[in-house]
């Protein structure tokens, strides 16, 4: 009887996580093996032949490693700034709370208004950085219409967006670090950096492994801004996998191939939070 | 038994009764943001139907932009939910076929005065709404691309500021007369800016037309892309960044590039009537629209959304969206409309009315996009045409980024659209 109320206590959860999670990736892993069907031509089950078309298309293999550049460029950096900067505001400074703000600011703005902003920043002769970048002499340069530089451009971009989110974490974390362990540092005569490389930097890890596995979710989540800044363009140069996946669903109506597609990027990120889980909670200590 | 009977039957009656006397309801995907001014009108103009014809109701659903409305409109008849009558992307029409959704407006317009309403839009802008000689989409609120010009430059560059470029020759040459450059040699002024970002295969259709050429059949099942004319027309617009260095090189982003006219840092632009208003409403210096340069002949695309009917309606309904939308087409809510919105007036009368003749003398800008309707070409818009456009667009973008020669990007794109297009055939 005791596991009845244990159920009933745990229904409403199981009943809206099943409803619009478990499910919902069921039927897509379903809806992969099927054609897409039309009124003229009837769906109708093709096996692995989604999987197969997968392979011959270019523009995939292209997004999965924009995607690859986009996650390796933006976390390290976004997460060494978060920490940078918690340190920094956890101190004693004049106007602490507004440079806390500051910080936290860009998280706030939603992020189509962001990628607005930013549109105007990057583009050519009238934008913000060419006015900087002129200022210095230099020539004006198309930064989202050239292949080689875009995808930096929206690196940069999402890690201001991201690193106040993250200190936030981090700021907590270091406030909630008890205050005897530096004070007997600094009785034992160790160096700041010292302090930080064997005491802070471990006891973080909790917050780090967190962190870690947000940003890394958040570098495929995260495609608003491509709506306003390239759509993907110039010729797929900033596409990424998950508004690849919106083009197929919504423009191409290949909702088919959309599910093939989201299937592989469930069984990535799956795999990406298993390996982070396992690799690195061997090194985290909690306390 | 008799009067319990008697009471079933007044209840049914009762029951029965107010759906024979119910008017005839009409759902209205429009694809707006909800709030806009524009809903504003389109709601008074439904209110205005709605007491001419007693008996009618008009349910207009505003439903963000193009891709929004088609998908709410689509899923609400997936659904079983009532939706008779939507305005969505030209274009979207042989999708909405291949769905079967929509049925032909001709089926519906049968009167002598029905036909004559069907002919009277400009031929133009109904290739994009017709199908094997049958009229699915209606014109409603259309545009096309015209070149923007800026008369102050043109005077500082010691040409005519009242003559705009005829001929792609023509504009190469001026544009390069119109660079001008700061002490470090830097490009302080471009002469001409094609946005390539987002519709970069509508801009690309106006120089293939110039060029002779057209980008698909008229039954959707066939593109062009790698004919040799069609390189030739991109490789002048390659020339024009990479080359000629008349315009920057890489893409041009078509959300800022108004911006760029208006602060005068190109002289010339390429773009969508649809921003006319707001050009003259932020241009400090005086400016000119022209139609596009030639190159074999003038030509534009057109572009925009139209009428469709849904096939799941009742008589009645077909019957009251006809003349819903005969009610909103009329020459005089055309010329209102174009007024409003900078969008073309679709029929030749609407020019004939004196509203839209004193707004033309007035602001004469505004009956260039007529005038180039007589070197018009649907915009691009085939089976799968989703897949079909972004293949173009990446091939554009790939040549205009010097990633890949035009022709070798339109031959591996030509290849690929011939793929997705065989089974059509």
């Amino acid at each position: 009887m005791k596991h009845v109320q244990g159920w009933l206590l745990l229904l409403p959860a199981a009943v809206l996580l099943v409803a619009f999670t478990h499910y919902p990736a069921a039927a897509t892993l379903y809806d992969s093996f099927f054609s897409t069907g039309t009124a003229v031509r009837p769906s109708r089950f093709v096996g692995l032949a989604n999987y197969g078309a997968l392979g011959d298309d270019p523009v995939f293999w292209q997004v999965l490693r924009n995607n690859a550049v986009f996650a390796l460029a933006t976390i390290p950096t976004s997460m060494a700034l978060a920490m940078t900067m918690a340190a920094w505001v956890n101190g004693k400074l004049p106007a602490r709370a507004l440079v806390r703000l500051s910080y936290f600011t860009p998280t706030v703005l939603p992020m189509i208004a962001v990628a607005n902003l930013w549109l105007f920043f990057y583009s050519p002769q009238i934008g913000l950085l060419d006015k900087v970048t002129g200022a210095f002499g230099a020539p004006s340069h198309n930064w989202l219409g050239d292949p080689h530089t875009v995808m930096a451009c929206l690196a940069v971009m999402t890690v201001w967006k991201e690193a106040g989110f993250f200190m936030i974490f981090y700021l907590a974390a270091l406030q909630s670090l008890p205050p005897e362990l530096g004070e007997a540092a600094r009785i034992e005569g160790a160096s700041r950096w010292y302090f930080f490389r064997r005491v802070t930097f471990p006891l973080l890890m909790p917050t780090t492994l967190f962190v870690l596995v947000n940003a890394t979710l958040n570098s495929f989540k995260l495609v608003d801004h491509l709506f306003i800044l390239t759509k993907g363009g110039p010729d797929n140069a900033s596409n990424l996998l998950l508004y690849y996946i919106y083009q197929v669903a919504f423009s191409f109506f290949d909702t088919a191939y959309a599910a093939t597609l989201t299937v592989v990027l469930l069984a990535l990120l799956a795999g990406l939070a298993i390996v982070q889980f396992q690799l690195v909670e061997r090194r985290v200590h909690y306390r | 038994m008799r009067s319990i009977l008697a009471i079933a039957a007044a209840a049914l009656i009762g029951l029965v009764a107010p759906t024979v006397r119910a008017d005839t309801e009409l759902t209205f995907y429009y694809p707006i943001a909800v709030g806009g001014p524009l809903t504003k009108v389109i709601d008074g103009l439904a209110a205005e139907f709605e007491k001419q014809n007693p008996g009618v109701k008009v349910h207009p659903i505003y439903a963000g932009n193009y891709d929004d409305a088609r998908i709410k409109a689509l899923a609400a008849l997936k659904a079983g939910q009532p939706a008779q009558l939507s305005v969505l992307f030209s274009i979207d029409l042989y999708e909405l076929l291949e769905q079967d959704v929509i049925v032909p407006w001709d089926e519906v317009a049968s009167t002598a005065d029905d036909k004559a309403w069907l002919q009277s839009f400009y031929p133009a802008l109904m290739a994009n709404g017709t199908y094997k000689g049958r009229v699915y989409g209606i014109p409603f609120q259309r545009s096309t691309i015209v070149l923007y010009w800026n008369k102050d430059a043109f005077k500082e560059a010691g040409l005519d500021p009242e003559r705009p470029p005829a001929n792609w020759d023509e504009m190469r040459t001026m544009a390069r007369k119109l660079v001008k450059k700061d002490a470090n040699g830097n490009v302080a002024r471009w002469g001409v800016e094609v946005p390539s970002t987002g519709y970069a295969y509508w801009m690309f259709q106006a120089f293939a037309r110039e060029n002779g050429q057209d980008l698909m059949n008229r039954d959707g099942n066939k593109t062009n892309y790698d004919n040799p004319d069609v390189v030739a027309a991109l490789q002048y617009w390659r020339d024009l960044g990479a080359r000629d260095k008349v315009m920057p090189e890489g893409t041009v982003e078509w959300g800022t590039l108004r911006q760029a006219f208006t602060e005068g840092k190109t002289a010339m632009m390429w773009h969508t009537t649809g921003n006319l208003t707001a050009v003259k409403d932020t241009a400090k210096f005086p400016f000119g629209v022209a139609m596009l340069p030639a190159s074999k002949q003038r030509g534009s695309p057109t572009g925009g959304g139209n009428f469709y009917l849904f096939k799941k309606t009742t008589p009645e309904e077909r019957k009251a969206a006809l003349a819903f939308v005969k009610f909103m087409t009329t020459p005089e809510r055309a010329a209102e409309w174009s007024i409003a919105t900078g969008y073309v007036g679709t029929r030749p009368d609407a020019y004939e009315t004196p509203k839209l003749k004193e707004y033309a003398a007035s602001f004469p800008q505004a009956v260039v996009a007529r005038d180039q309707f007589k070197y018009a070409t649907p915009e691009l818009s085939t089976f799968q045409t989703g897949r079909v456009r972004k293949l173009l667009d990446d091939a554009i973008q790939a040549s205009l980024t010097g990633q890949k020669s035009p022709a070798d990007a339109l031959k591996a794109a030509q290849a690929e659209a011939d793929r997705l297009l065989k089974p059509y055939r």
